[in-house]
């Protein structure tokens, strides 16, 4: 039992195999692709393997704290940015085998002429908060 | 209300219902509904007879169920108003529960689920919130988990041991949400024992008591980890240490030696010593022998490494260390720990930091990078 974070970018992963960005898709693949993901999402939830998925924006705004009193800092977005995240998905399985399987399937969804995008996703597993007994 | 008291019916009043012919995965329904309804409102209306009670609601909600259910009207057949007296469940029934759900056609995490729910009498929503996933994730894992058990026989025999495997996965959770797992793992496993006479169930008891008996020294206010050696061991404990030592002894005087009476040796030698200087490592280092013949896997070498080091110095803990595979889990860290005692900072604060990148869990993290930090700062001067 462990939980993993299936990462999905807009930048910064290799190219994926269909590399065809979605605005040049026919809107019928768009809603195919949208369609997979949520019966990917809703297969998992008949699973118990579901835990939650969310999409971000693309642009964000960098944030920091600028001494006592101040109004915090804000900067960016800064299109230089190699690493760019497009959302998670996050699961619940039994094993490290099953969590690669899993991404393995969300990497096919399908995109331009309804082949899959061979989507580079990246697997990371949580730090626990508790620590197993090994004294 | 009690809710122990409430939760220590549940196996019973489930396996009357299955005993009247309900199948297992509408009569564990039945019962969850009938717990979520005495927590209701038995706080107003204690009942006299609180099992009789239980069975009656929950027979009760079982044929609702089960007439609602117009796919299900040929079960109607068997389900009379006037259920028949059926034979008296015996403790043969609540072990024959705890082997369903254990059952090994079931993943580690489905098995759990199940055996915390019809079981131990937790609901969904407390197993998902102690495991950190919605609620209806848990409630499709525990039904996909009866459904998974649905054709298994509930009058045969099963093996004990993956009974074990499970209460020891939900012993190791600890503490999250509002439900304990440690000690519903206690609770669940005392029950099995007081079922089934085997000295592996008592030996995973006592090494469950010597364990939960030093928890609260185990870590510090501020939640980082306190090492064995430096729990302040006023703090343990000891009914609960003495408990587990008597059941420990019980099991061994059998002569049918297990990994978990072993596992539960060893603890218990760390209980008994006064300071951390007087543990026995000597012995430890046997009862880890024993242990390799018995499981011979990499965690259980590495933990006898650990042992021989304190036994026999340094370089003996390295030398049996040299015979593991780096990809252990926690072997930087032990090999660190070695290092340092054997006189080299530099190469132990470097094997901290990278035992630190690996841990498996924050606690271990901030543990291990404090010892590198430690270690750099004593460098740098």
């Amino acid at each position: 039992m462990a939980k993993y974070l299936m990462l999905k970018h807009y930048r910064g992963a290799p190219a994926p195999v269909n590399d065809v960005p979605m605005e040049k898709w026919t809107p019928e693949e768009i809603s195919a692709h949208v369609k997979y993901m949520n019966d990917f999402a809703a297969r998992l939830e008949e699973t118990g393997e579901y835990v939650d998925s969310q999409a971000l924006a693309p642009e964000g705004t960098f944030v920091r704290y600028d001494g006592e009193g101040r109004p915090p800092v804000t900067d960016g977005p800064f299109a230089e940015t190699k690493d760019l995240i497009a959302g998670w998905m996050v699961i619940d399985v039994d094993s490290y085998e099953r969590a690669v399987e899993l991404a393995g399937e969300l990497s096919a969804a399908p995109g331009a002429d309804g082949k899959p995008i061979h989507e580079w996703l990246e697997l990371r597993p949580f730090l626990g908060s508790h620590p197993t007994i090994t004294e | 209300m009690d809710e122990a008291l409430l939760r220590s019916l549940t196996p019973g009043v489930l396996a009357i219902l299955v005993r009247r012919g309900a199948d297992f995965a509408a009569a564990e329904d039945a019962v969850q509904e009938a717990l979520i309804e005495a927590v209701r409102t038995w706080p107003a209306d204690p009942p006299r007879d609180p099992k009789g009670w239980l069975v009656t609601v929950a027979w009760r909600k079982f044929l609702d169920a089960a007439r609602s259910d117009s796919a299900r009207r040929r079960r109607e057949d068997l389900v009379e108003e006037e259920p028949p007296p059926g034979p008296a469940p015996s403790v043969d029934d609540t072990l024959q529960l705890y082997f369903l759900c254990a059952h090994p056609s079931l993943t580690p995490s489905s098995a759990v689920a199940l055996t915390l729910r019809a079981v131990g009498g937790l609901t969904t929503r407390q197993i998902a919130q102690a495991y950190l996933v919605p609620e209806a994730t848990m409630a499709q894992r525990i039904s996909r988990a009866k459904r998974t058990v649905s054709g298994v026989r509930f009058d045969r025999p099963g093996d004990v041991s993956t009974v074990l495997r499970v209460l020891y996965l939900v012993f190791n959770e600890g503490y999250s949400g509002d439900v304990d797992l440690a000690a519903e793992a206690i609770r669940l496993t005392r029950q099995l024992a007081a079922s089934i006479d085997h000295p592996e169930v008592a030996g995973l008891l006592a090494l469950m008591l010597l364990h939960h008996a030093r928890r609260a020294s185990r870590t510090a206010p501020d939640g980082s980890l306190v090492p064995l050696a430096e729990q302040d061991r006023r703090r343990w404990d000891t009914a609960s240490i003495a408990e587990g030592i008597g059941i420990l002894q019980t099991a061994l005087a059998r002569d049918r030696l297990g990994e978990f009476q072993a596992q539960a040796a060893i603890a218990a030698l760390h209980a008994d010593a006064p300071t951390a200087e007087q543990t026995d490592w000597v012995q430890i280092v046997e009862w880890y022998d024993e242990l390799t013949r018995l499981t011979d896997s990499p965690v259980v070498r590495l933990n006898r490494a650990v042992a021989v080091g304190e036994a026999d110095g340094p370089r003996a803990g390295l030398a049996a260390l040299a015979a593991l595979d780096d990809a252990v889990p926690r072997r930087a860290a032990v090999e660190a720990y070695l290092r340092e005692r054997d006189g080299d900072p530099v190469t132990a604060a470097r094997l901290y930091a990278e035992a630190a990148r690996r841990a498996p869990n924050l606690a271990e993290r901030d543990h291990l990078t404090r010892q590198a930090a430690r270690l750099n700062a004593l460098l740098s001067h």
